[in-house]
């Protein structure tokens, strides 16, 4: 499989360094958090998705990039629970996502099953979802209160300071439909950063906004990539971003991991012609 | 023709009849919006027997006349079983339950035009099933169909003398009786036939009134993410 044979500097990595100490190491040093194990996805007659593995070690910042229609976001909507894969498994901190056992057998999992494995995964759309008929900070603060249990007080600091580092705190009391695109889509990174996750991905965030809108996000998110506990995965098509943000670019196309490696091979010494196309069309 | 004397001893029993009337109206309005409630979102339940059951019932009641399950529920049904309701409650249960139905598909139509990112964010946001209908979904669709469910509340209060049937003393049926006694028809059914005009133009008014609070301002609608 292509996917296998380029998989380079990280395929060999196994989870003995599991017992190292974490902290400032290469992100190829530590343990994967996500590992897509040959991943199909069908819909209907059309296969997205066509034989991809892939693991995402805590803390890395993957950048996912490829032509439109490579099932780019199918990958990050599978991880969510947004989409089933026809066949394969992910596993999330060695737990199987999709499916569970049950006296003894391995079943697809059930609703509670999800819920509790995709509770380390966070998620930012292209088109922010945002909640209308909820101020700034409620669209913030409401799954704090309701999941982690969080009191009133506890969850309005946090989500205040999370707006504050998407420099929204002026917001607060705004609804959805006053702000901007950038702003809108400010408060769903905030949203979903509230939470906390270990891995978040970015689902073309910037793809819906006006180009003078799309630096802003683009901003935040590079300063939330300092943060080394939270993998990201970005899903894009904002080159320099990926670039300067990701420690491993991964090009898909037509269902496949075509090429991966770090910013500076791919860009610089791309190998395949399918990627040399590719990046010739943002040159 | 027209007997003023005659309408001042009517009034009293017709005021009275209407209160009842008035009573079985907005219990069984309040009744169908919680069946309707329940229905509209078992559903949509991920479970799919609960979704083919309700189904089945929503289509059952839809297709056969309120008359006949008013009778049913009256007639037939402590015979059945040992539960026996007086006319009056059984009237509200069968107007509950008949235009439940008819309201699980007005509740349909809001819940289905919620847009999906809605519950995707849900999901990612890991909030349970009922935290994302009772904060995410229910109050973005219903305020949107608050005319229709008004539009029942008038048909369900203009279904009412349907109720007289199983022996509910409303409104209709008192005229009736006092026609009945006097040989007089026409002061007691323009009576009542004025009570039900002014009491629905006094509901369209009041649904209107509503109407303008929820989409008055534009903040609480239209979140700019269809």
């Amino acid at each position: 499989m292509i996917a296998e044979a380029q998989r380079g500097p990280y395929s060999e990595e196994e989870p003995s360094i599991r017992l190292e100490k974490l902290g400032r190491q290469q992100p190829a040093k530590r343990k994967p958090i996500v590992r897509y194990q040959s991943i199909h996805k069908s819909f209907g007659e059309l296969e997205v998705i066509n034989g991809i593995d892939l693991d995402i070690f805590s803390g890395e910042k993957i950048a996912l990039i490829g032509p439109s229609g490579s099932g780019k976001t199918t990958l990050g909507r599978m991880l969510m629970t947004l989409e089933e894969p026809t066949s394969g498994s992910i596993l999330i901190d060695d737990e199987p996502l999709w499916q569970m056992e049950r006296k003894g057998k391995i079943v697809r999992a059930n609703e509670k099953h999800l819920h509790r494995i995709r509770s380390k995964i966070g998620m930012v759309f292209q088109h922010f979802n945002l909640f209308p008929h909820m101020s700034v900070l409620k669209n913030v603060t409401l799954a704090p209160r309701s999941v982690l249990q969080l009191s009133k007080e506890e969850a309005e600091e946090r989500a205040v300071e999370m707006l504050r580092k998407v420099g929204l705190e002026q917001k607060l009391h705004d609804f959805p439909a006053q702000l901007s695109g950038g702003q809108k889509q400010r408060v769903a990174i905030a949203r979903a950063l509230v939470m906390q996750p270990k891995v978040m991905v970015f689902d073309e965030v910037t793809s819906a906004l006006d180009p003078e809108l799309v630096g802003e996000v683009l901003t935040v998110i590079k300063d939330i990539a300092e943060d080394d506990d939270m993998a990201m995965l970005l899903i894009t098509h904002e080159m320099e971003f990926a670039r300067e943000v990701a420690d491993r670019i991964v090009f898909g196309a037509e269902g496949r991991i075509v090429e991966q490696g770090t910013p500076e091979q791919l860009f610089e010494n791309p190998q395949s012609d399918r990627l040399k196309s590719f990046l010739q069309r943002f040159l | 023709m027209w007997n003023w004397d005659y309408v001042n001893d009517l009034l009293p029993s017709l005021l009275k009849a209407f209160g009842v009337t008035l009573g079985a109206t907005i219990a069984g309005f309040l009744l169908s919006i919680v069946i309707g409630l329940v229905f509209a979102v078992a559903a949509r339940s991920s479970i799919g027997p609960v979704r083919w059951i309700v189904r089945a019932v929503v289509e059952f009641i839809r297709s056969t006349p309120l008359l006949v399950q008013l009778f049913f529920l009256y007639f037939s049904l402590p015979m059945l079983t040992p539960f026996a309701m007086p006319a009056f409650i059984t009237g509200i249960i069968g107007l509950g339950l008949h235009y439940g139905t008819y309201m699980s598909e007005v509740f349909r139509s809001g819940i289905d035009a919620v847009p999906t990112g809605q519950w995707e964010a849900s999901t990612a946001l890991h909030l349970s099933k009922r935290k994302t209908w009772l904060s995410v979904i229910l109050p973005q669709a219903l305020p949107p169909v608050i005319p229709v469910m008004g539009n029942y509340l008038i048909v369900i209060f203009k279904e009412t003398p349907t109720l007289s049937a199983i022996t509910v003393v409303e409104l209709l049926l008192t005229a009736k009786s006092e026609a009945s006694i006097t040989y007089r028809v026409f002061e007691p059914y323009t009576l009542a036939g004025l009570l039900f005009l002014v009491t629905s133009l006094l509901f369209s008014f009041g649904i209107r009134l509503l109407e303008r609070r929820y989409f008055g301002t534009k903040q609480l609608t239209g979140g700019g993410k269809r």
